[in-house]
């Protein structure tokens, strides 16, 4: 490549031919690899140049990724404007334990990774494979933790979409049949709250939880409640006066006004605090947070819960799917290291995939108080 | 020479064609298709955007044709003529804007010539290039195969040995038809368009890169040809506005399959949305149609008149304005969708400030040709073309862009024509003159200038036949995408359709002066038109690694180092003048030694 005929202007022959030629003769910089490392591309003058166009390229790349994630982040904006109670509930069905776990394992992780470029300019291989491996490490504990949530997304059927347990007139999927004794003894497991306050009961035989046509059910806080004082507010654009209904509700005991007769509920939540309050059993919580239950939610609502469901896997599985790809650059990176490709001259793949873990990094501390901590 | 004959008719001295170019450095099918030679790959695009602007053009004739009558032609069953008309409408805009006019002059010229007028021996990131190109070739597939099957299924009534079913929903998937009613094949469709995002992502990446790193000593921004300025803006709004768009094919994607139901408001979402999303990208997407095309003429104008550019930095700037106000506007395309009056005022406001630095593009161009030395070759017969086109296509988005016009205009024949004057009229305008521009350059071989002016000419006539009609057919009221109007609107679609012919007349009218141009056509000089952007430099085609010698960097627009050849062979750089540019443009801070 080293096309050096001196141009008919007398100028120097364009800069990086010195370069070339030094490799081809043998000379170096005396440090060995600077002068023509093999891994100089030839439309590259220098590998400061070479550098910094890698940098620049990946930081153009982050800045994709951002906006690919932004619409992402719109969405979600735009959806919880429009259903803020919604989100109030619906959250509650991710445990923000596992969020908090998720961030400090992912923050650690994106130290271990900073950790090993520095080890990387230093020429300290050890301690640069080491700190790949730690930090592919935390992407997997990452990916365990998302396992585990999703698994019990899994059990209590909250699923994206038209396969979630909790939209009863969608397309087909029918929750409103009753439940065969078979079902309700395996139902012991599941604690969900299948509440639709427009079910009748069928048949007399059983009802489903709390279901009601009318009046109260097992709960006295169920939204169409007519003329009782659970009754939540009514207007559909009303702010959710969920804090004073809380208020009221604390201290009431837990009325079954069909207690004894057929239409009795069969099963009983399983959590209660103390007053009595029937809690959503998807997530036990206690204390005194505002707590909106399924059946608080104004009817029309208690339809929309994909609002909430539908972003949250979108966010969380397109972030994770770009965690497993980060965990295969660290893998990748890894076995370069092996070999001994990455120095202080030339540490680049390990500094961009840094810059990739970064970012993912910095998108989950967005989506943690976004999806787990919503009041 | 002002005249229409052509420049080159004897050349008295046969010219050799270079021993070396790149094309003939390595001739096995292997080096072909896994190139990292940026020249290469751009010839490699033009190939595949080429077909696909044969298959979209095919559609366009079909659909037209279909327009002839307001009854139905292509089937007695008038469902199914209807059906078959809603796929091709869709498959034509699918595969022109996703498959043709994005691609375009980036990746074929934008690839072949940026680096070169960079003095450069490549992109920035070549095996990011090649990745490009099939990561194009595989979305392609996926979009090409579903649409064409999908014709065959609407014909057949079933799909046809592993078919797709075709896209139905006009090429902006709007919700809820896409997401619920359609019965044709969304999912697959989106997921080609999905795929060819990331090829324009990764082009646009590869150039800002580029150019931010890779040009030479003395090429200071200010220095850079209009086409790297123009390419430049163009890779500033691929890099960030079509992962928007891929956020939403893939929230489309999870609609259609799961019914997650960000759009449905049923269950929590908003159908308005989802145009929210695909408009916050398909806004800026035109800009990026068009950016480039401004670049060509930047290059086309100053070479062909023998000027130097009017006006250079307002030209450069304005690309830049217009990529970053092409961010604001996208509500102008959802006027009547429900929005706040609020939200319309503003976007139209803005939309109307876009006109400014489009204008001014378009005065400097004029200036620049005002006392100039006029060559009509037919690059420079595209050029003119477009400034007239584009006038008229610009000026027109002012009348979509007025809200009170608007409700009535809107999805109306008007914005049919209007997008057509601005895509076909001045884009395609600008390509195809950019590949008689840099056709020498490209292949070594001169292209039959009279047939390419009679080719330029036709393809204008037929062009405006087709769809200046269309203004006055949208403000009567004839809707888009309808297959079949009223009695009293058959004139305009009929004068419409021949039209169409015409243009189609004129393409391979144009395809033929290629395609002899690229065998038997006379070797080329490395300067055929005196241009004194550094891809004139060097031969033509360009060796290897695109320079035997170190270009010297100099204003891209001093036309006058440049003269005839005296031996008729294209112009030849008189050395005094040469070197008295570059002395002067020394002054400048060139920098000398590395």
């Amino acid at each position: 490549m080293a096309t050096t005929a001196s141009d008919t202007h007398g100028h120097d022959p364009s800069p990086g031919h010195d370069a070339h030629d030094h490799a081809k003769v043998g000379h170096g910089d005396g440090h060995g690899h600077e002068a023509h490392p093999a891994h100089l591309a030839h439309h590259f003058d220098t590998p400061e140049q070479q550098f910094g166009t890698s940098k620049l390229g990946m930081w153009t790349f982050l800045a994709t990724e951002v906006l690919m994630f932004g619409g992402l982040f719109v969405a979600y904006s735009v959806l919880r404007h429009n259903n803020p109670e919604v989100f109030l509930w619906a959250h509650k069905a991710l445990d923000w334990k596992w969020g908090a776990i998720d961030t400090a394992i992912l923050l650690a992780s994106s130290y271990t990774m900073a950790w090993g470029v520095r080890a990387a300019q230093l020429n300290q291989r050890g301690l640069l494979m080491f700190m790949l491996a730690l930090t592919f490490a935390g992407g997997l504990g990452f990916m365990g933790i998302k396992a585990i949530e999703y698994e019990a997304k899994w059990r209590h059927h909250l699923f994206p979409g038209k396969l979630n347990v909790l939209n009863v007139e969608y397309k087909g999927q029918n929750f409103k049949a009753p439940l065969t004794a078979e079902q309700i003894a395996n139902q012991k497991e599941h604690t969900i709250d299948y509440v639709d306050s427009h079910d009748k009961p069928a048949g007399g035989e059983h009802t489903m939880p709390a279901k009601q046509e009318s009046g109260n059910g097992e709960s006295s806080t169920h939204g169409d409640s007519s003329a009782e004082v659970h009754t939540p507010p009514v207007a559909h654009d009303a702010p959710p006066v969920i804090a004073s209904v809380h208020a009221e509700l604390i201290g009431t005991p837990v009325i079954d006004p069909h207690e004894g007769t057929a239409n009795a509920a069969k099963i009983k939540p399983p959590v209660t605090i103390p007053g009595g309050v029937k809690l959503d059993a998807l997530e036990p919580h206690q204390g005194g947070h505002a707590i909106v239950t399924y059946g608080m939610l104004h009817t029309p609502d208690q339809k929309k819960i994909n609002a909430f469901f539908s972003i949250y896997f979108m966010m969380t599985g397109l972030h994770g799917f770009h965690v497993l790809v980060g965990m295969g650059v660290m893998v990748w990176l890894f076995i370069r290291a092996t070999r001994g490709e990455f120095h202080s001259e030339y540490y680049t793949p390990v500094d961009l995939g840094g810059l990739y873990w970064h970012l993912v990094d910095l998108i989950w501390i967005f989506l943690f108080p976004l999806l787990y901590l919503i009041h | 020479m002002s005249s229409l004959a052509p420049d080159i008719q004897t050349m008295p001295t046969p010219l050799e064609r270079p021993k070396h170019h790149y094309l003939n450095h390595n001739k096995s099918i292997a080096s072909w298709l896994f190139t990292l030679d940026h020249k290469r790959i751009g010839l490699l695009y033009m190939v595949t955007v080429l077909a696909a602007f044969a298959i979209g053009g095919i559609f366009a004739i079909l659909l037209r044709t279909e327009l002839w009558a307001p009854g139905p032609l292509f089937s007695a069953d008038k469902t199914k003529a209807w059906n078959l008309y809603n796929h091709f409408f869709t498959l034509h805009g699918a595969v022109m804007v996703f498959m043709f006019i994005i691609p375009a002059v980036p990746a074929i010229l934008g690839n072949f010539v940026l680096p070169i007028m960079l003095g450069a021996k490549d992109v920035a990131f070549p095996r990011l290039n090649l990745l490009s190109f099939y990561i194009y070739v595989i979305g392609s597939c996926f979009l090409a195969y579903n649409l064409l099957s999908g014709v065959l299924y609407v014909i057949v009534g079933h799909p046809v040995l592993w078919g797709g079913y075709g896209l139905d929903t006009g090429w902006t998937f709007y919700t809820p038809y896409s997401t619920t009613a359609s019965d044709s094949g969304v999912l697959l469709a989106t997921l080609g368009a999905f795929i060819l995002g990331f090829s324009s992502i990764l082009t646009g990446l590869n150039f800002i890169a580029t150019v931010h790193m890779l040009r030479p000593k003395g090429m200071t921004w200010f220095r850079m040809p209009l086409f790297i300025w123009a390419t430049y803006a163009t890779a500033l709004i691929q890099v960030l506005a079509t992962p928007v768009l891929a956020i939403t094919l893939l929230l489309l994607v999870a609609e259609r399959a799961l019914r997650v139901g960000i759009f449905d408001p049923t269950i929590g979402g908003d159908p308005v949305l989802y145009q929210h999303f695909f408009w916050f990208y398909s806004h800026p997407a035109v800009y990026i149609m068009i950016l480039p095309a401004f670049g060509v003429i930047s290059e086309l104008i100053t070479t062909h008149s023998r000027r130097h550019i009017f006006g250079y930095h307002f030209i450069a700037l304005s690309s830049i304005a217009i990529a970053l106000l092409g961010f604001l506007v996208w509500g102008h395309h959802m006027f009547t969708s429900g929005q706040s009056p609020l939200a319309n005022a503003i976007f139209s406001l803005i939309t109307f400030s876009i006109a400014i630095p489009s204008a001014v593009k378009v005065f400097n161009w004029v200036a620049t040709l005002w006392g100039s030395s006029i060559h009509l070759r037919t690059p420079m017969l595209y050029a003119l073309f477009f400034i007239g086109l584009f006038t008229i296509g610009g000026l027109t988005g002012l009348h979509l862009g007025t809200l009170s016009t608007d409700i009535h205009l809107h999805d109306t024949y008007f914005v049919v024509a209007h997008f057509h004057y601005v895509m076909v009229g001045s884009m395609l305008f600008a390509f195809i003159g950019a590949i008689y521009h840099w056709f020498p350059k490209i292949f070594g071989r001169m292209c039959n200038d009279r047939v390419g002016q009679i080719g330029a000419v036709i393809t204008f006539v037929g062009f405006n036949m087709t769809f200046l009609i269309q203004f006055v057919a949208g403000a009567e009221g004839m809707p888009r995408r309808y297959a079949t109007y009223p009695d009293a609107f058959q004139i305009y679609h009929q004068i419409s359709t021949i039209g169409a012919y015409i243009i189609s007349l004129g393409m391979f009218i144009t395809l033929y002066n290629w395609v002899v141009g690229l065998f038997w056509g006379p070797i080329a000089p490395a300067n055929p038109w005196g241009g004194n952007t550094l891809e004139w430099h060097t031969a033509s085609p360009p060796p290897y690694d695109n320079f035997s010698v170190s270009p010297e960097v100099g204003d891209p627009y001093e036309m006058q180092i440049w003269e005839p050849d005296p031996n008729g062979n294209g112009w030849v750089k008189n050395p005094e003048k040469a070197a008295a540019a570059a002395a002067a443009s020394h002054g400048h801070g060139h920098g000398g030694a590395h």
